[in-house]
């Protein structure tokens, strides 16, 4: 009898396959997302200068002693739009600092769009060369980065953030963070 | 066929032929390093280099945008000095082993590249294994009636 059971072995190697297969075409697996190196690393460091000349600009160094999110847009990215509204909810909280990175934006661009949906940063700084994107690891915008007190980035969202990645993953983490 | 019409139609094919060898590159002439050395080096590394717009295109033959920042930095960090295994380091540093299109050997990988060995020899394992068997069954001889049985079968036959 146990040895008739090696016949079932086969079919149980392939359930087991075609279950790991299965799992790969699950809706919820986005296969073109690159997964973040930087990932509990200190931001790299970076002194981009103020889209606004009378504003400061922003380097890595000013992220330190708050929870910050930094959030490279730009005026020609739709997706941001579609984001934008929900920055100003997270605004609100008085923990956070969030700071705008215009990529690739003319800064006369990049404030039109500011002007248009409204300004929910508190520093808005310009990486026109796109070289601090890089150093992020961002591969398109929008992006969006979650930095601790001590300048670890602990969170990092590709693509426009949404009411469930706030709700579920952001503001959790926010709060556990700002303790 | 004139002289003429053979040396247009070699110069045809030859401008045919160039074409098809720059087709599949994306870099700019301004891209490009003075340097030939150099610049053979930053092509043979773009072409490692996955664009991660794309993702299936190399940064080398990719036209996004990205791509063009990266091969930029591909020849900035080689004129500063870099050795190619420094250079492919400051991009894993930034986007990891996924922006390497030829995966690195790592534990993570390990049924990438070690998978294909193992089954070959788990086959050759299973093989040799069925060819002994079937050689231990087939070595039993006929016994005294089965070689009598099997004399009378053949005479039957003729």
């Amino acid at each position: 009898m146990t040895r008739r059971l090696i016949y079932l072995l086969p079919a149980l190697i392939f359930a087991g396959i075609a279950g790991w297969f299965w799992q790969g075409l699950s809706p919820n697996r986005d296969p073109t997302l690159v997964p973040s190196v930087m990932i509990d690393k200190e931001v790299p460091a970076f002194d981009l200068p103020p889209l606004t000349a009378d504003a400061p600009g922003l380097k890595s160094a000013d992220l330190k002693g708050h929870v910050s999110l930094i959030n490279f847009f730009a005026s020609w990215c739709v997706p941001c739009r579609a984001e934008h509204p929900l920055l100003f909810g997270l605004a609100q909280d008085k923990h956070l600092e969030i700071d705008g990175i215009a990529y690739k934006n003319k800064p006369e661009d990049a404030d039109g769009y500011l002007a248009e949906l409204g300004n929910p940063y508190a520093r808005v700084v310009l990486d026109q060369p796109g070289r601090t994107a890089i150093d992020f690891g961002v591969y398109g915008v929008p992006e969006s980065y979650l930095i601790d007190r001590d300048g670890r980035i602990r969170f990092r969202q590709v693509g426009p953030l949404t009411e469930a990645v706030i709700e579920g993953q952001l503001k959790p983490l926010i709060a556990e963070l700002s303790k | 066929m004139t002289a003429r019409a053979v040396i247009g139609r070699a110069v045809a094919s030859l401008a045919l032929l160039l074409f098809a060898v720059n087709l599949a590159a994306a870099v700019e002439p301004s891209e490009m390093l003075k340097d030939p050395g150099l610049e053979a080096r930053a092509r043979a590394i773009s072409q490692e280099i996955r664009c991660l717009v794309c993702q299936n295109q190399s940064i080398d033959d990719s036209n996004a945008d990205l791509a063009h920042d990266l091969r930029v930095i591909v020849r900035e960090r080689l004129t500063a000095g870099d050795s190619d295994r420094q250079v492919k380091d400051y991009l894993t540093a930034r986007y990891g082993d996924f922006v390497l299109l030829d995966p690195p050997f790592r534990t993570k990988t390990l049924i990438l590249w070690a998978g294909p060995a193992a089954l070959l020899l788990l086959g050759i394992a299973i093989i040799a294994f069925a060819a002994r068997r079937r050689r231990a069954v087939a070595a039993a001889p006929l016994d005294e009636n089965e070689r009598r049985r099997l004399a009378q079968l053949l005479d039957q036959s003729k």
